[in-house]
């Protein structure tokens, strides 16, 4: 078969099993856009920026765990992904992203639109390439889809100069095993290991589950759970850990780390053990590494080896697959009790019971809190949800209590404002059975709000939530706890977000006090099209607990009691 | 480590393709790790390189190194050769002042006394060449000084595994490599 290298490109992204890809055209990509007239069955979404298409391809990715595809023109198209591909590297998600690049002959002239993809992604993917020539075109792209998912998921970039998808060739696709010499993701722990993993078990008094994204990404959400049923070990989550076990399990005891519960953070500080699964030890996750657990034995499952005591010491440090480890400890495990250790984790919760804003507060303006217990309750606790970054991102993490592996979904290492709209319509291409709700802040929201476009073009049902405070809320809290409420730069001008929606052609609805809430979610719900929902929320609330930056675990900002109160 | 310094040798094996050592450098100034010396060099098997890092054990930790390499696609295997009976090779070319007797009776004295020897010499200016172990080239270039060394250059450490301790790789690579010995050859 005589092919194009861009029906090669095209041909191959069929035989990976790709159904959609988000992209934009351009010059220098502009004979891969043509040969998709070819191709119908793959689907292609244009969006309105590029970052929306690598955050749209990452957001498929979370929802299915397949390869999302972003496509991009050489120079500003492929720059402007760089955002997307960064946030994917950080939560290691498997994304490839294909660039136009100007022919190989202008390379290196500063022809038009020339940008060095490559050098400027180098750090933020898990690998990329430049293509030289159309007979390592497929190969390379097999290559790409086979390290943007296995081991550790990354970002790959696949840079493709226009003559080379210009050029024709005699087309065999390349069968057979990768051979990657340099590339051996770890699978499974030693006996050795195994044991000492035991052993600690046995021993502990006071044990915490640290459970991270790994779990999910391994699916080992089963495995997770008979752990910690049969040790009774307390399950602590990160925030991309969230659902790796039903929320509602006795034995979660909620999100660890800066605005983690109490409870969590409390027993991670006294804890004589903790297992961390597939996650990093993060410094958001840490709080002062010093002070970290002082008291526990340590053991750390990750897939990458160099997170082996990167920020932690650890007293075992297994390198694998989640699951693989996990299914070899289970058979070794004894049913014990930590009855007296669940009851103190109690204790604190019912602290942090008396503490809850839901239960205290006695203003009469709508609360981000309230809006997701609300749209919690209200979508039955079983929506796939995508946040923005801020302080509606750590109250969802808070008050929407997720039963099911990857049905939250956020920018967790990267913190990019900006990344929930266009990665919930990427999430609903892949799950468009699922209700999804993108929930986002008014800043967040103005990042990538040229994305209702996008949804409405391609007659994409989701329901967005701008919860809007009139500032950028997440840095105000800071400002107002460590800048004297000095409020530089926060206090923020926004359109009015419902007509926004109706230039849009989309259906819309304003929610300014808790009772319309109900209400507001049957609407959205009924809607066949996209829907905006605006809530109008208190400027001045608070994400608590707090633990500022660099401090201890345990020195958490509470919120005072009710009898604490001035 | 080796005995008498608190330094550690890597070797590594790399894909010989264009912008492997971009990669590598990259890894190290983002993790900020310290390298005392870098040294690339081709192997007797075109599409691989072989480089040979050391680094200064107080200031970089060679294991988080090692599996941050290991974690690059290109870099085929990497070992701490220093962690074992190993041989090391630093050379370094000194130009030195000939002008008068005293400087190159001088050179001539200590090119007998170290594994070195000139190897151009002109009125005003000779060369010495040194190939030893780095504490013996440092101990030459301390000698040196005292006659006034004008220019200097050293390659870094290369170093090997003694006896059995291999460090080679069967790969082939599965896109032939092109005779300018490069795969993913950029223009
Ligand atoms: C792209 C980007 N720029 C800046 C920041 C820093 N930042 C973190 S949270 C935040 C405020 C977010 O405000 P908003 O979207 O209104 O959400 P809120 O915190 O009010 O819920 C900012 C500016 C960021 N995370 N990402």
């Amino acid at each position: 078969m005589l092919l194009s290298g861009a029906e090669i490109i095209l041909e191959c992204l069929l035989r990976e099993g790709v159904e959609v890809m988000f992209g934009y055209p351009g010059g220098a990509i502009l004979p891969t856009y043509d040969a998709m007239s070819k191709y119908p069955q793959l689907h292609h979404v244009l969006v309105r920026h590029e970052q929306g298409a690598c955050h749209m391809a990452d957001g498929y990715a979370r929802a299915t765990g397949k390869v999302g595809v972003a496509i991009a023109t050489s120079g500003p198209g492929a720059t402007n992904l760089v955002t997307g591909i960064a946030t994917a590297m950080m939560d290691s998600t498997p994304v490839v992203c294909i660039t136009g690049q100007v022919p190989r002959p202008v390379i290196g002239t500063d022809a038009f639109q020339e940008t060095d993809v490559t050098g400027i992604t180098l750090p933020i993917t898990k690998h990329n390439y430049l293509v030289g020539s159309i007979e390592e075109l497929a190969y390379t792209i097999r290559e790409a889809f086979y390290i943007a998912r296995t081991g550790r998921p990354g970002p790959v970039l696949v840079d493709i100069p226009k003559d080379v998808q210009n050029q024709k060739i005699e087309f065999v696709y390349p069968e057979g095993e990768i051979r990657l010499p340099g590339y051996r993701p770890p699978s499974s722990a030693t006996e050795a290991q195994v044991e000492a993993v035991l052993e600690l078990i046995q021993q502990a008094q006071r044990p915490v589950i640290l459970a991270g994204h790994g779990v999910v990404m391994s699916g080992a959400t089963q495995e997770l759970q008979e752990l910690a049923e049969r040790a009774q070990v307390p399950v602590a989550l990160t925030l991309l850990g969230k659902g790796a076990m039903p929320e509602s399990h006795p034995l979660v005891i909620g999100m660890m780390g800066m605005h983690g519960e109490a409870a969590s953070n409390n027993a991670i500080q006294e804890a004589d053990l903790l297992i961390a699964l597939g996650m990093r030890f993060d410094d958001r996750v840490t709080g002062n590494l010093k002070t970290y657990s002082p008291n526990s034995r340590k053991i750390h499952v990750d897939i990458d080896p160099s997170e082996i005591n990167k920020n932690v010491k650890v007293d075992v440090g297994i390198a694998g697959d989640l699951k693989t480890v996990l299914r070899q400890i289970l058979p070794g495990v004894k049913s014990v009790q930590h009855a007296e250790w669940l009851n103190r984790i109690r204790d604190w919760d019912e602290d942090s019971d008396e503490r809850d804003i839901l239960k205290t507060y006695e203003g009469d303006k709508l609360l981000g809190a309230q809006v997701m217990n609300d749209l919690w309750k209200y979508t039955g606790g079983n929506a796939v949800t995508v946040t923005d970054v801020g302080q509606h991102q750590m109250l969802e993490a808070q008050y929407y209590p997720h039963q099911r592996p990857a049905t939250m979904i956020t920018s967790g290492g990267l913190g990019t404002m900006g990344f929930g709209v266009p990665a919930a319509i990427g999430a609903k291409f892949g799950r468009p059975d699922e209700e999804i709700w993108a929930i986002v802040g008014d800043g967040g929201f103005q990042m990538t709000m040229c994305e209702l476009a996008t949804a409405m073009q391609e007659n994409i049902k989701i329901n967005i939530a701008v919860i809007n405070n009139g500032f950028l809320g997440m840095v105000r809290q800071w400002q107002e706890l460590f800048h004297e409420s000095r409020y530089n730069s926060t206090p923020m001008f926004s359109p009015d977000f419902c007509k926004l929606a109706d230039a849009f052609g989309m259906p819309n609805m304003r929610v300014t006090r808790r009772e319309q809430i109900e209400d507001a979610v049957k609407f959205a719900r009924s809607q066949p099209t996209a829907v905006l929902l605006e809530f109008v929320v208190e400027k001045e609330e608070m994400v608590y607990p707090m633990v500022p930056a660099g401090a201890d675990l345990h020195a958490m900002i509470r919120r005072p009691k009710p009898n604490e109160r001035k | 480590m080796d005995q008498q310094s608190s330094k550690h040798t890597i070797a590594a094996l790399v894909e010989n393709k264009p912008g492997v050592l971009n990669r590598v450098a990259s890894l190290f100034r983002r993790r900020n790790f310290n390298v005392d010396s870098l040294t690339v060099g081709r192997t007797y098997k075109s599409h691989i390189s072989r480089m040979t890092l050391v680094v200064d054990a107080k200031r970089t930790d060679a294991r988080k190194m090692i599996s941050n390499l290991f974690k690059l696609i290109n870099v085929i295997d990497v070992k701490l050769v220093s962690s074992e009976p190993h041989v090391s090779r630093d050379l370094a070319l000194v130009k030195v002042r000939s002008d008068d007797a005293d400087s190159r009776n001088g050179l001539t004295l200590l090119c007998e006394r170290f594994p070195a020897r000139i190897v151009d010499i002109g009125p005003h200016y000779a060369i010495a060449e040194i190939t030893a172990q780095e504490d013996v080239v440092e101990g030459f270039i301390e000698e040196v000084a005292k006659i006034g060394i004008v220019e200097l250059v050293r390659t870094g450490v290369v170093a090997m595994g003694r006896g059995t301790r291999i460090l080679d790789t069967e790969y082939e690579p599965a896109i032939p490599v092109a005779a300018n010995g490069s795969a993913h050859q950029v223009y």
